[in-house]
């Protein structure tokens, strides 16, 4: 029951926080100089049809008016229109945000799975030669651009040892429609196409290597040190006093408050993953919401980069929801406050 | 444990410091790091083998030139010393972070203390916008800011600064929440001390050290957003050496002309990793939470 | 084994620790008995070695940094520095049983306390080949809930330990102790933590328990209070050793020890009388500490002989000081 509540309440201040920045990225695109109509019509247009366009886009009402209908088009999850091409950029979204989901989604999956155990044994194992490697690795992973790492896995496995592809989502030659979830690792498994999907994974595995690496150091680092943290509470030593095995204290005992700030940090963590998921997907022509929102910024196609940011934000948002509930499931303490207060 | 003088106390501390510094041979190598990019970014002129390399300048003849000992690093598309090219990039890489984390930081530290200190309704405000901003990717909303403003090195500047000052508000705002009741600030308190002089006489000097090591940290991965921005195009604009843009203007020529843009990112790496060597040793040092 | 053996022995126990300021010999050769069927306190204030004492006894002693150089602890005439890991391991939290102090962060906050405490019951049961399934298990466990007066033992068994509160989670923690019938219980300032009508509620129930359950009793404190309430005999340390051992009454008769005398004139009395005094000074640098009697530079009787370290002298039969002025000569 208290967990219900507590689990209301995350969703509630979810949409709390997206009302927020559809505030704040409204708030930038209204004190952006220019005009989003001229931008549209194109310098050589006549005064008349700017001014014509300006009403269309209901571009003359007061700034609350516009940021209603701006909001209530979010609300019925309608992004607007490009200026562009005017096409509606939810449908640009949807074709391209399929990709960089497949990408985000593959990279936590790995970044977790490499990253909580290397933190997990070397807090441990504290000073051992695994530890020190460890964080070495774990180091690197942290400062190294990820464009750069990107750049090298490049050069290395597609250039040198020509073991990878370095570019795209499939070979050419290959033809696919991803027409289910959009994730051409499941859609290809539905229908079955095992050719299509050994290929999707090579081409995944450079891209998911470049965006992890940042995400596993942090990982490991952090975990590491509060396996360490844990280890020196009170309730680790009564644990030992009480004669319980040293492998339960460490795995069951020390490890589940381990992760609580590990999940903590993950959560706020997954924007810059997600910053650097736009790199990522420039080095290796990944066809993703990135070169869509690079190709939009850089002809001032403001509705579209609203769009992309918008939904950036919003995968941002359920990402940090899924870790609270989780945070709530394995932290007693926040979801008896969190269903309190 | 003991109530030795004060005097003794703080020598004890000092030995105690040394000795952890000097345990931490990785916060004498970052500190080294980050004093030679300083140096020569500040003596560029004089350190960089080529400075006029540095401009729109083109020698055709020795384009993609490896490295060698004349060109340590080699030379980029245009003939030019990648190295002294690489040295001037540090100047604007520094000039990033001192902009971003001068305007960032004096302001979330502010908000931070009054969050704190104050509470209630001040709290509430402050802290909830500070969430708000936590759940924008900084590097993508400096890009719309940067796209929407047009992409100069000034504009990926005031970008970043609006997206940074949140960490540094959440930080001071858990520390000052923590210390509001210690004693000497309810002492304080009742000797009847203005709420500008508990503060910044009071509270400001004991969030000292964890600002010191957060923005330590954050020099690094300022370079980092700031590389990234650039790689995209969004930084400083050609011919000014930025080490963002040269590494994708290189990244055009792999794998032949590796060096291009090799070069460049190790020199990226080097100042982040220093930076982070450097705020680590400190973290330690100073024995502080700042996640 | 003859039955009037004590059932714990402690023999010139040092511990020394490896710090920043280089070797501390943090225990210079501690000896304490607790017999059968008696409750002993170890008493001393902070810093003064009874808590690496105490860890030292359980085995949670982390090493390093901290390195046990030299010394015996029989446990009902077993030595347990020299036994093998997994005997030793068999006898923590079953026959020897440790009360913590603090009940805030005692208990892991992100178990359910019936979680921890069955835990507790199965991993001693696997080590002492017992076969017991979880509805056994749980009836132990409720069982000791009860034994600690703590009504409502089905709803503490689901709870975590933010949602009791700080006197129930020490009683738990009590509990937690107690589960496998133990014959010494050793019991770290239990309720300190706790407001003072909370905390004597605590200590009057480990009494009891104690009478009840026919336990041997080890109880670390700070607090002369406790001790007489709670002791049988006591040993006082100083500094990392044992400066002064008694019956309780009389030691609170006939303090030996200049340091007893001392830490006895700190406690104000009720009728008046005495004046407060703190003593002078603190507790010495361990890594480097004093020559000699660790206390003589705080001690109002020091003299040369003090440079040299004084053996425990016998001041009555079962009393003893380890200071110079009870050197039988200079009663002579």
């Amino acid at each position: 029951m208290e967990y219900l509540f507590f689990v209301v309440r995350r969703l509630l201040w979810s949409v709390v926080v997206l009302l927020g920045l559809s505030i704040v990225i409204f708030t930038i695109a209204r004190v952006v100089p220019g005009d989003p109509a001229r931008i549209a019509l194109g310098p050589l247009a006549a005064q008349e049809q700017v001014d014509k366009l300006r009403t269309e886009m209901g571009l003359d009402a007061p700034l609350p008016v516009q940021y209603a209908r701006y909001a209530g088009g979010l609300l019925q999850g309608d992004l607007g229109r490009s200026l562009l091409t005017q096409q509606s950029v939810n449908s640009d979204v949807r074709q391209t945000f399929p990709a960089t989901l497949e990408l985000v989604l593959a990279t936590l999956i790995l970044a977790l799975a490499i990253g909580l155990p290397l933190g997990v044994l070397a807090g441990r194992y504290k000073d051992s030669l695994f530890d020190n490697l460890g964080r070495f690795v774990a180091l690197f992973g942290v400062v190294t651009p990820s464009f750069f790492i990107a750049l090298l896995l490049q050069l290395l496995a597609g250039y040198v040892l020509q073991i990878l592809p370095v570019s795209g989502r499939l070979s050419p030659n290959l033809e696919f429609e991803a027409n289910r979830t959009g994730l051409l690792l499941i859609d290809s498994l539905i229908a079955g196409r095992m050719d299509v999907f050994g290929d999707a994974v090579r081409h995944l595995i450079l891209p998911t290597i470049a965006l992890a690496a940042a995400t596993i150091g942090q990982i490991a680092r952090l975990t590491r040190s509060s396996m360490i943290d844990v280890s020196r509470k009170d309730y680790i030593e009564a644990s030992r006093a009480f004669g319980i095995p040293n492998r339960i204290t460490t795995f069951t005992y020390m490890l589940r408050p381990s992760f609580i700030p590990t999940l903590t940090v993950l959560g706020l963590e997954f924007a810059s993953l997600l910053g650097n998921a736009f790199l990522v997907e420039m080095v290796f022509g990944w066809p993703g919401m990135a070169s869509y929102g690079v190709r939009a910024i850089m002809q001032n196609d403001f509705n579209a980069v609203m769009g992309v940011v918008m939904v950036t934000g919003l995968f941002f948002v359920l990402i940090n929801l899924v870790v609270d509930v989780l945070l709530g499931y394995v932290d007693p303490r926040i979801r008896i406050k969190g269903s309190q207060s | 444990m003991s109530l030795t003088t004060p005097r003794a106390d703080r020598l004890r501390a000092v030995r105690r410091a040394w000795y952890r510094f000097r345990r931490n041979p990785a916060a004498v190598v970052g500190l080294a790091m980050v004093l030679l990019v300083f140096v020569v970014a500040i003596f560029a002129p004089l350190v960089a083998p080529f400075p006029e390399h540095v401009g729109g300048f083109v020698d055709f003849r020795n384009r993609h030139q490896p490295p060698s000992w004349t060109h340590p690093f080699g030379t980029d598309n245009a003939g030019r010393d990648i190295l002294s090219r690489v040295i001037f990039g540090y100047r604007i890489s520094l000039t990033l972070v001192v902009f971003v984390l001068g305007l960032a930081v004096p302001f979330g530290v502010l908000l931070g203390l009054l969050a704190g200190y104050y509470g209630g309704w001040v709290e509430t405000v402050i802290m909830r916008l500070t969430d708000v901003f936590l759940a924008i990717p900084a590097l993508v909303m400096a890009l719309a800011i940067t796209a929407a403003l047009s992409p100069t090195l000034l504009n990926s500047m005031i970008a970043l600064a609006l997206l940074w000052w949140n960490w540094h508000t959440r930080l001071i705002y858990t520390t000052v929440a923590s210390l509001k009741h210690e004693e000497y600030v309810e002492a304080a308190k009742v000797a009847g001390a203005s709420d500008f002089h508990i503060l910044f006489r009071e509270l400001l000097p004991n969030c000292v050290s964890v600002i010191s090591v957060k923005t330590t940290l954050d020099a690094g991965f300022v370079i980092l957003i700031g590389a990234g921005l650039s790689f995209l195009g969004l930084g400083a604009q050609p011919p000014t050496p930025d080490l963002g843009t040269m590494v994708s203007s290189g990244a055009n020529y792999l794998p032949e002309y590796w060096w291009g843009s090799i070069f460049p990112g190790l020199a990226i790496l080097f100042t982040i990793l220093g930076f982070n060597l450097l705020g680590d040793g400190l973290r330690d040092l100073l024995d502080v939470e700042v996640n | 084994m003859p039955d009037d053996a004590p059932l714990l022995s402690v023999r010139d126990l040092r511990v020394s620790f490896r710090t920043f300021d280089g070797q501390a010999d943090v225990l210079q050769g501690v000896n304490l008995d607790v017999p059968r069927g008696t409750r002993v306190g170890l008493v001393g204030e902070s810093g003064c070695g009874k808590s690496v004492t105490m860890k030292t006894i359980m085995g949670t002693l982390a090493t390093p940094p901290a390195r046990v150089t030299h010394g015996q602890i029989m446990f009902d005439g077993q030595d347990l520095l020299t036994m093998p890991a997994a005997r030793r391991n068999r006898l923590k939290g079953t026959d020897m049983s440790m009360v913590f102090q603090d009940p805030t962060t005692s208990l892991n906050p992100v178990f359910r306390v019936g979680h921890q405490m069955e835990d507790i019951v199965r991993w001693s049961d696997r080590r002492r080949g017992i076969q017991r399934n979880h509805k056994a298990r749980k009836a132990r466990v409720l069982e000791v809930l009860e034994m600690v007066r703590l009504a409502d033992g089905e709803r503490i068994y689901d709870a975590f330990p933010i949602q009791l509160s700080g006197g129930m989670r020490q009683r738990i923690i009590i509990g937690m102790a107690l589960l496998n019938e133990p014959r010494l219980l050793i019991a770290d300032e239990p309720g300190t933590a706790l407001d003072v009508t909370t905390q004597d509620e605590i200590l009057r129930l480990m009494d009891d328990l104690v009478r009840e359950e026919g336990l041997s009793l080890l109880m670390i404190t700070h607090n002369l209070g406790v001790v007489r309430q709670m002791t049988d005999h006591v040993y006082v340390m100083y500094a990392g050793s044992v400066v002064e051992d008694s019956p309780t009454a009389e030691l609170f008769d006939n303090p030996s020890h200049p340091y007893t005398k001392a830490l006895l004139a700190c406690v104000p009395k009720l009728d008046g009388t005495a004046t407060y005094e703190g003593i002078g000074g603190s507790l010495p640098d361990y890594t480097d500490p004093p020559a000699g009697c660790r206390f003589h530079p705080r001690c109002p009787h020091a003299t040369d002989r003090c440079l040299t370290r004084p053996p425990a002298f016998t001041v009555r039969p079962g009393h003893t000081a380890a200071c110079w002025l009870h050197e039988p000569e200079a009663h002579a």
